[in-house]
Parts: C-alpha cells; sequence; structure tokens
C-alpha cells in the first residue's frame, strides 16, 4: 500500500500546481475587473509600432478598455491569426490581416460584418481598397494602410549618367538604365528586387511583372500557365536583370531587407511597394530622403496588372467576446483623427498612407510627401478584377484569391528563388512549378 | 548525463539476476510517466490518424470529405518528400560527425590544464545556452549576411569577395549553425568522460614509451566510445526534428535545398493548412521515427546497458 | 619542468582560441546592442564605439520584457519540477526492477520525440482550446513536460544504474520501505545527476520555440514569443534585434555559467569514484 503512497503525493502535486496556476491565471483578470481587455494581434512593421506606441491615447479616451498587443513578424502572424481563426480558439478581439484573407475569410463566416457610425466616414476611404476589404459589397475589415507598387530611383546617380525618368518607364528602359548606374566598387548595385521566397515576397512583385509580360496564373479553368512564353520571359528578363546588376544575396532579400539597402545607399533602383516612399524620404530613417526620384511601376506589353494592391486591415473576429469594444478600437485606428494624430506626433510623411481621399487632399500632406500623386494614381488604377490581359477565373493582382495559394505562392517562389540564385535554370524551375501546381490543383480539387 | 552510463567500471557489482517480491509493485511507479506519454502519443495520434484520411483544408473546411489514402499517394508521389528525407539524414549525420569528432579534440583539450582554463570552458560551453531562435538570427543577420555580416566583411576586406552562404551553400550554413549550437553538448560530455579516465594509466603508457596518437587509439577512444554513443543518441533525437533554425535562416530553399522533413511538414500545416496532408506526413513520420528508433535500439543501445 | 610549461603554454592558447571563436558570436551580439542602428552595420565594423542604451529602452518601450521572463521562469521551472515528480519513480522502477520491456519502454518514450511537433499542432490547439489551455502557464508547462520527460527519465535512469546494489540491499535487510529506500538512500546518492537533469532540462524547456509561440498570445508567453516580435522589423534593426536577442537569452546564459560546474559535477556522477 506504501507504494501507492508515492503515487498519491505525485496526482496531489499536479493538482497543487493546477490550482496555483489557475489561481494566479484568475489574478490579473480580478484585478482589471470592469474593463474589457483587447488582444490584439498585429505585424512588426513601423507604421504599427507608431499606433502601439500612439494607442495609450485610445485607452485615456476609453477607460473602460485596456490593450494587450501581440506583435509578431508577418508569416508567424499570418499562422498564428489562421490557426486561431480557423479552429475557432478566440484569443484575439483584433487582427491585422491582407485584403487577399479578408475576402477569403469572410465568405467563411470567420470575421465580423463591420456597420460604423456615420462620423467614420466609409466613402472616404479609396474606392479600391474599400472594395479590396468587402465581400459581397459589406466591408469587413477596414484599411490601417494601402499601398500599390511603384519604381524608385536615386536622382543624384540618374542625374551624373544622363537619364530623365518619364512618369511611367517600361520594363526594358529599366535594365539598361541598371547597367549604366550599376557600380559594385563603389557599393551601388543597378537595382534591387525582391528574392526572398514567399507568396507575400517574392511572387507579389513577379506576379504583377508577369502580369505586364502577357502572362497569369491561371486559365479560366484552373489550369496553371507557368510555362508559358510570357512567364519564360518575364521570370528571364528577372533572372538575368538580377544576376547581372542586382546587389549579392538577393535571393534572400524582402521588402525589408531591400528597404535596409536603398535607405543606407546601396541601390541604384528599387521597384516595390508605395509605402516606402514616406519611409525612405524619411531623414531619421534614411540616408538618401533627399535623393530619391519617383514613377509609376514599369510596364512591358500590356498595362494591366503591373502595379499591385495591398492593404494591411483591420478586423474582428467571430469568436471576439468583446466585439463592441474592439469596433470601437477599429475605427480609432483608421479614422482622420488618428491620421492627423500621427501628423502632429510625427510630422505628415509618416502618416499611414494610402486609405482616404481626405489625406491626400491635404495641403499639408502633398507639400511633405512629394511622391502623394503617383501612390494614389497607383492605388486608383489597380484592379483585382481584372489583374491580367486575358480573362482569370479568380481577383487579385499579386496574388489569386484562393486558399490554395499561400502554399502555390511559397513553393513557387523557392522554385524561382533557387533559379535566381542559378542552382537551376529559369526553363527547368517553370517546368517544375507548372508540375507541382497541377499536381496541388489536383489533390485540392479544382482540377478534376 | 552519460558518463555515468557510458563509464561502467563496475559490471561485476551488478546481482545478475534483479528479482524479488517487490516485482508486482512497480507499476504504480512507471505508470504516471508512461500513462501521460500515451496520452501525449495516443489522443493527437488518433486524431492525425482520423485526418489523414481527410481532404481537411482549415481554410477551406466545406470541402471536407473523406479521401482514402490520398494524401498518403499524394506525399508519397512528392519528389519534394523524398528529397527532404535525404536533407533530414545528411543534416542529422554531418552535424553529428562534425560535433563528435571536434567534441572529442575540444575535450582533449579541455581536459589539460592550463591558465584560465576554467574561463575558458565556460566561454566555450555557452553556445549551448542560447535558445536556437536567436542563434540562428545571430548566424544569418551578423555573422552570415553576405553585405553587413562580419564574415562578408572580413572576405571583402581582404579582397575575396563575399559568400552569399544562404544561396550557395544554404545546407552547410545550416549545419555550421547547429554545429556550434551543440558542439558544447558534445564537449560537456565528453570532458566529463575524458576526466573519468585514469590519468596515472596514461601516464604509465606515456613512460612505456606510447606515442599521442596511439595513446589516443588505444586508450582514450575505447574508453570514450560510450559516451560518444550516447552523445550520437541525444543528439540524433533532437536533429531529426530541426526545426527553428531553417525557418528564421533559408526558411527551406532556396528550391528545397534546406528542407528537412520536419520543415516539410510545417509547409503542409502552416502554410497550406492542410490539416489532412499534415496528418498524414506525420503519420509517416512518425514511422519513420520508430524505424529509427529501432535502429537506435540495436546498435547503439546495446552499448549502453552492461 | 621547462618543457611542461612551455606545452601548457601551447595548451593555455589553443584553448583560448577556441572558446573565444565560440563565444564571439555571443560576443559581437551583445556588443552590437550597444551600438546606434547605423554604427551597426558600419563598414568596416566597429570594435571601439560609443555605447548608447537607446536600443533598450526602444525595446521595453514596444514590450515589457519583465512578463515575458516571467513567463519563461515559470514554465521552465514548472515544467521541470513536473518531470521530475513523474521522472524519478519510473526511472526508480525501471532500473532497479527492470523486466523485458523496460528497454523497450526507454526506447518508445525517446522516438515520442522525433515527432515533428507540428505534424499534431492542429490537434493539440483543438485539444488545448477545448481544455481552455490557450495561453496559459498550465497549458504550457504541461506540453514542456511531456516533451522533455522522455529525456528526464532516461537521464534519472542512468543516473540510479550506477549506484552501487549493495547499498540497497544492506537497506533491504534492515527493512526500509521502498519510500524510505528512494528518499533517505537513492535520492542523496543520486542528486548531483538529479540536479543535472534538472539543469538540462530547465535549458530545453527556456529554449522551445515552437509550441509557446504557437500556443500563447499574451498572459503565458514567454521569451521565445518576445524574440519573434523583434525578428525582422523594417529598415535598420540589427542594434535592437540584438538588444531584444540578448536580452532574451541572459537570464538562461548567466544561469548556465552559474550552475555549469554543477552540470559538469552532474555529469561526471559515477564515472570518477
Amino acid at each position: 500500500m506504501r507504494i501507492f503512497r508515492s503515487a498519491k503525493i505525485i496526482i496531489v502535486f499536479i493538482i497543487g500546481i493546477f490550482l496555483v496556476q489557475s489561481l494566479h491565471a484568475c489574478m490579473p483578470s480580478s484585478q482589471a475587473a470592469g474593463k474589457t481587455r483587447l488582444t490584439i494581434a498585429t505585424v512588426n512593421n513601423g507604421d504599427m509600432i507608431i499606433m502601439q506606441g500612439l494607442s495609450s491615447q485610445f485607452e485615456e479616451a476609453n477607460p473602460d478598455i485596456e490593450l494587450r498587443w501581440v506583435v509578431l513578424e508577418e508569416n508567424v502572424l499570418r499562422q498564428r491569426t489562421t490557426t486561431d481563426v480557423a479552429s475557432q480558439g478566440g484569443q484575439f478581439d483584433v487582427l491585422t490581416i491582407g485584403s487577399y484573407e479578408t475576402p477569403i475569410w469572410a465568405r467563411r463566416d470567420w470575421l465580423r460584418p463591420l456597420n460604423l457610425p456615420a462620423s467614420y466616414d466609409v466613402n472616404d476611404l479609396l474606392k479600391p481598397v474599400r472594395e479590396g476589404l468587402s465581400s459581397d459589397g459589406q466591408l469587413y475589415a477596414v484599411p490601417f494602410y494601402a499601398e500599390s507598387s511603384m519604381l524608385y530611383y536615386r536622382k543624384d546617380l540618374f542625374a551624373n549618367a544622363g537619364i530623365t525618368v518619364p512618369e511611367q518607364p517600361t520594363y526594358s528602359q529599366v535594365k539598361e538604365w541598371a547597367s549604366k548606374i550599376h557600380n559594385p566598387q563603389n557599393g551601388v548595385y543597378g537595382i534591387c528586387l525582391r528574392g526572398k521566397p514567399g507568396w507575400g515576397e517574392n511572387m507579389a512583385f513577379l506576379t504583377t511583372l508577369v502580369n505586364t509580360f502577357g502572362g497569369q496564373w491561371f486559365d479560366m479553368n484552373w489550369n496553371p500557365t507557368l510555362n508559358t512564353p510570357a512567364w519564360e520571359a518575364a521570370i528571364g528578363y528577372y533572372v538575368d536583370l538580377m544576376q547581372n546588376y542586382g546587389p549579392p544575396g538577393a535571393s534572400s532579400n524582402g521588402f525589408n531587407e531591400n528597404l535596409a539597402l536603398f535607405s543606407t545607399g546601396k541601390c541604384g533602383m528599387w521597384v516595390d511597394a508605395t509605402v516606402a516612399a514616406g519611409l525612405i524620404s524619411n531623414p531619421k530613417e534614411s540616408n538618401v530622403y533627399d535623393k530619391v526620384g519617383f514613377a509609376r511601376a514599369p510596364i512591358e506589353n500590356y498595362p494591366n496588372g503591373s502595379n499591385w494592391l495591398w492593404a494591411w486591415a483591420l478586423a474582428i473576429p467571430k469568436t471576439s467576446k468583446s466585439p463592441e469594444a474592439a469596433e470601437r478600437f477599429i475605427a480609432w485606428a483608421t479614422s482622420k483623427e488618428y491620421i492627423q494624430l500621427v501628423a502632429n506626433q510625427n510630422g505628415w510623411v509618416a502618416v499611414p498612407p494610402g486609405t482616404r481621399t481626405s489625406t491626400y487632399e491635404n495641403p499639408n500632406y502633398q507639400k511633405a510627401a512629394p511622391f502623394a500623386s503617383i501612390v494614389l494614381r497607383s492605388i486608383q488604377s489597380a484592379d483585382i478584377t481584372q489583374p491580367a490581359a486575358q480573362p482569370t477565373p479568380y481577383k487579385g493582382v499579386q496574388y489569386v484569391d484562393i486558399p490554395e495559394f499561400q502554399a502555390i505562392g511559397a513553393s513557387v517562389g523557392q522554385t524561382i528563388a533557387a533559379a535566381l540564385t542559378g542552382n537551376t535554370s529559369v526553363e527547368q524551375a517553370l517546368q517544375q512549378s507548372q508540375t507541382s501546381t497541377e499536381r496541388f490543383m489536383r489533390h485540392t480539387g479544382y482540377i478534376r | 548525463m552519460s558518463s555515468s552510463l557510458a563509464v561502467d567500471r563496475h559490471p561485476e557489482t551488478r546481482p545478475p539476476e534483479q528479482r524479488t517480491r517487490r516485482q508486482v509493485s512497480t507499476l504504480p511507479l512507471v505508470a504516471p510517466s508512461v500513462i501521460a506519454l500515451l496520452l501525449w502519443m495516443i489522443v493527437p495520434l488518433a486524431m492525425t490518424i482520423g485526418f489523414s484520411f481527410q481532404r481537411y483544408n482549415l481554410l477551406n473546411p466545406d470541402a471536407r470529405e473523406f479521401i482514402g489514402l490520398g494524401n498518403f499517394t499524394f506525399i508519397l508521389s512528392d519528389p519534394g518528400f523524398w528529397i527532404s528525407i535525404g536533407i533530414t539524414i545528411i543534416l542529422v549525420v554531418s552535424v553529428l560527425v562534425i560535433t563528435i569528432g571536434l567534441g572529442t579534440l575540444l575535450a582533449i583539450l579541455f581536459d589539460q590544464e592550463f591558465p584560465g582554463q576554467g574561463i575558458a570552458r565556460v566561454l566555450a560551453i555557452s553556445p549551448f545556452f542560447v535558445m536556437p531562435t536567436v542563434s540562428a538570427l545571430i548566424w544569418k543577420n551578423m555573422l552570415m549576411h553576405p553585405v553587413n555580416g562580419l564574415i562578408a566583411q572580413i572576405t571583402r576586406g581582404l579582397g575575396l569577395g563575399a559568400i552569399d552562404w544562404f544561396a550557395n551553400l544554404p545546407l552547410l550554413a545550416i549545419i555550421i549553425i547547429v554545429s556550434w549550437e551543440w558542439l558544447p553538448f558534445a564537449l560537456l560530455i565528453l570532458l566529463t568522460a575524458i576526466q573519468s579516465l585514469d590519468h596515472e594509466q596514461i601516464e604509465a603508457a606515456r613512460m612505456d614509451g606510447a606515442k599521442p596518437i596511439a595513446l589516443f587509439r588505444f586508450v582514450m577512444l575505447p574508453h570514450l566510445s560510450r559516451a560518444i554513443a550516447v552523445v550520437a543518441m541525444i543528439e540524433t533525437i533532437f536533429f531529426l526534428t530541426i526545426f527553428a533554425e531553417i525557418f528564421v535562416t533559408t526558411g527551406g530553399g532556396p528550391g528545397l535545398a534546406t528542407t528537412n522533413l520536419a520543415y516539410y511538414i510545417f509547409l503542409k500545416a502552416l502554410l497550406e493548412f492542410d490539416v489532412g496532408g499534415a496528418s498524414a506526413g506525420g503519420l509517416i513520420a512518425v514511422i519513420l521515427a520508430n524505424i529509427v528508433a529501432i535502429f537506435l535500439m540495436r546498435s547503439v543501445a546495446r552499448n549502453l546497458d552492461t | 619542468m621547462a618543457r611542461k610549461n612551455s606545452r601548457q603554454w601551447l595548451w593555455a592558447v589553443l584553448g583560448w582560441l577556441v572558446a573565444i571563436l565560440l563565444f564571439f558570436p555571443i560576443f559581437w551580439m551583445f556588443l552590437t546592442s550597444f551600438k546606434t542602428e547605423v554604427a551597426a552595420v558600419a563598414t568596416p565594423p566597429q570594435l571601439f564605439f560609443r555605447p548608447t542604451l537607446e536600443n533598450y529602452v526602444a525595446i521595453q518601450d514596444r514590450a515589457n520584457y519583465f512578463n515575458y521572463a516571467l513567463n519563461s521562469i515559470a514554465v521552465s521551472l514548472g515544467s521541470t519540477f513536473l518531470a521530475l515528480l513523474l521522472a524519478i519513480p519510473a526511472a526508480y522502477a525501471m532500473a532497479f526492477f527492470p523486466t523485458k520491456r523496460t528497454k523497450g519502454t526507454l526506447m518508445w518514450m525517446l522516438s515520442t520525440k522525433m515527432l515533428p511537433s507540428v505534424g499534431v499542432l492542429v490537434p493539440v490547439y483543438i485539444l488545448c482550446r477545448e481544455a481552455g489551455l490557450l495561453d496559459s502557464r498550465i497549458g504550457l508547462i504541461i506540453i514542456y513536460t511531456l516533451i522533455n520527460l522522455p529525456i528526464v527519465v532516461w537521464m534519472i535512469y542512468s543516473f540510479f544504474k550506477e549506484v552501487p546494489k549493495e547499498i540497497l540491499e544492506a537497506d533491504r535487510m534492515d527493512g526500509a520501505s521502498t519510500q524510505q529506500e528512494l528518499r533517505h538512500v537513492l535520492l542523496p546518492l543520486a542528486l548531483p545527476g538529479i540536479a543535472s537533469t534538472a539543469l538540462l532540462s530547465i535549458i530545453l524547456a527556456w529554449n522551445e520555440a515552437f509550441w509557446s509561440l504557437n500556443l500563447t498570445t499574451f498572459d503565458a508567453a514567454p521569451l521565445t514569443a518576445f524574440i519573434a516580435s523583434f525578428s525582422s522589423p523594417q529598415g535598420l534593426f540589427w542594434a535592437k534585434l540584438s538588444a531584444a536577442s540578448t536580452l532574451a537569452i541572459a537570464p538562461i546564459l548567466i544561469f548556465g555559467w552559474l550552475s555549469q560546474r554543477q552540470l559538469v559535477r552532474g555529469l561526471t556522477f559515477g564515472a570518477v569514484k
């Protein structure tokens, strides 16, 4: 019988730990009795960090709400939020999601439809952005900032080389310019482009490139079209350009890495998100803030889909326990007042761009942001319903609005990164991508 | 842990057959651990088996249906899966060789007495305490980065140009990082094993005119063999599921160059949210793990007990 | 004597060289954490600079470090304690009353560690949701206990096997109960081994980064989740990343340094008589 006592001791210990722990877990909530606690999942980029800093003002204005931040890197954030929302975990009250997820999740009935007060002025939100965040005409998320893509170049280097850049350049011109300003001895590389594999990294840029070269992801029957001449031309152009005039390590450069390279003066040109314009024009964060030129994203054969459309938006999952408080918060964080607040605190150049017509009409913003009109035109010209030269069964400029695209984009992105490093040829990479995508579409039941 | 097993010089003290009236009473002692682990294994495993026969994408739950062995054939016919197994093996074997080889040499080195030996030893084992995510971040951003990394700056300073580690030598880069993390572990265990070696015996052999190499080959190595077996075993367990280092640095690429089995399943589970596929992959991994376990039991574990 | 002395110097040079080489990445990270962002990426790399604490201030502004650190401590100590509680009796039984299945059981326990955790994430997530264990320290403690249990059982088992059987036999002749035997004879003998097992288990729990990231959000998030929010922010981030990394590993590194003597002594147990 004694022998059982040790087992009993163990059990008592375990129960004891449970009790102590759950007591401990209950304590903070009883302390904050009467306060609604909002758990906010967000991505760790500059604008969100500014928001986190300013959120104490929201808490002061709403003493009944306590904010709890979960700040994660983009990929981790996406995994965390998707796992939680899809399995009804109910861990978050406010989610930071993109324009790719919003309509998909809304169709799954995972998000709360938003009915914002008139003072919020929903119609002030830029139309393409607003439509991208809606499903069946109902808004499911509000944009924190939105972006298209554009070309950045170094005015000083271009002046030295005697190049003038038109507002709408072409990719053939880009290649010629890159060859002229490429000067690795002085630490300046002709062009920086995304190479880090991922559907939201290299494939975002490459999809716009393929679009304007006349290609697309799928035909109307969901057959992948990755081994077509348009893809070969586009990817061939990209690999050739980067191998000759790109920085070393291009295959691990995503948006952040390129931003760091450009703002330390190592890139002559850069085609990427318009949101970078404010960052590289900010003297606090950039060494080249006064030397940046702006132009529309280059085109090749077809203008359709040459510049993307993306928004980081705030949404409320159906599983949230305090949806009213959450709605108050997301309305605050995307309001005109919030933009004014950031302007007062950090200057107009730092306000979250791409969301509101009123921002672009503001003369202070126009003065602080010389790029404002190009950004606005880029966003307004991006049409997610007609991303390619030929009709597509999907929506989205730089993505395909099906849940499976994350996986497809990731795997194709990896294969193209291998082509970029020279481990495989472009033809091989595309053939491999075509085969694996076709297999995948069959497995998931799109192709019967 | 282990040098204790590694060095058993008192086999004669062990009674030949341990069996007394208390046999029956051991069950309550082992039971809690075994039951806990069984639950940990079986509950998720049962769910996993259920999922593995379904088309079940977390993002598209409406399309959930029974597809029999569809997930298994999809994975087994995926060339990426077989590549990932190959990479897992390369990764495990090469890191084992490096850590045990260098670990033995370093253990001999740190067995010598020299000024500041204690502090030097503390510094040398420090990498083991660093969390894998952090060590991967350090190596990726501060040492191996092709533009701002220290290694690139040094080689470029010497006029040699820079190596783009994660693009051109991705697997080697991962092997270096993992080896750096686990070398201290091998060093610690092998060092204790060496310290248990009878120094007078070595001195005596040396007096007899044994060359250092012969000394190492015929006195030290046999003595270390069981410690090496223990290191190999524990490290294998951890190396089979290397994940954070790959996730942070290469993301499995370029192409599939650094996708090991754990990462392959991660791609299924958290990128595709293909619960069915990930479950099938997980089950295949379970089977492989048990094959490895049997193999380890045969080869290594025989060394462990007297 | 002179020859011995010169050889000793050779060992010293070699030993220190190796030690510095192995420690260098950590040292470099520590150094970078006191640089400004611009100095962190300067060419050529700077060894001497004016140190600044701005990175640490910026990090503390964004995340409450002490919450994370407290969770890390609670979770690694809690899981280690629980694992020892489960493992000691099991290891005792296996070491002193082995049956035909003992070795098989041990091996099976170890094989549970070889499964990639990510394969069972969704089932475990759903289970934790049902049990209300999402974002709770208790949930994390249970998971870590289960993850580390095989190694802990196995280590303690090997220490017990080194205890001379005569001591126990003699004790049994005196009519000691199993429990007395365990508590008064075996534990004191195996204590160094158990201590080093505990140290290893604490280190492993502290550094685990998959479950901590996926099962916690705010209340129970440990330092591995803390580092995830600094791993690739926008723009120049090397110095801030270094500062966050330094903060994340400092407690366990100092703990490891302080206890390394014990770690070594524990590992020596049984091998040196």
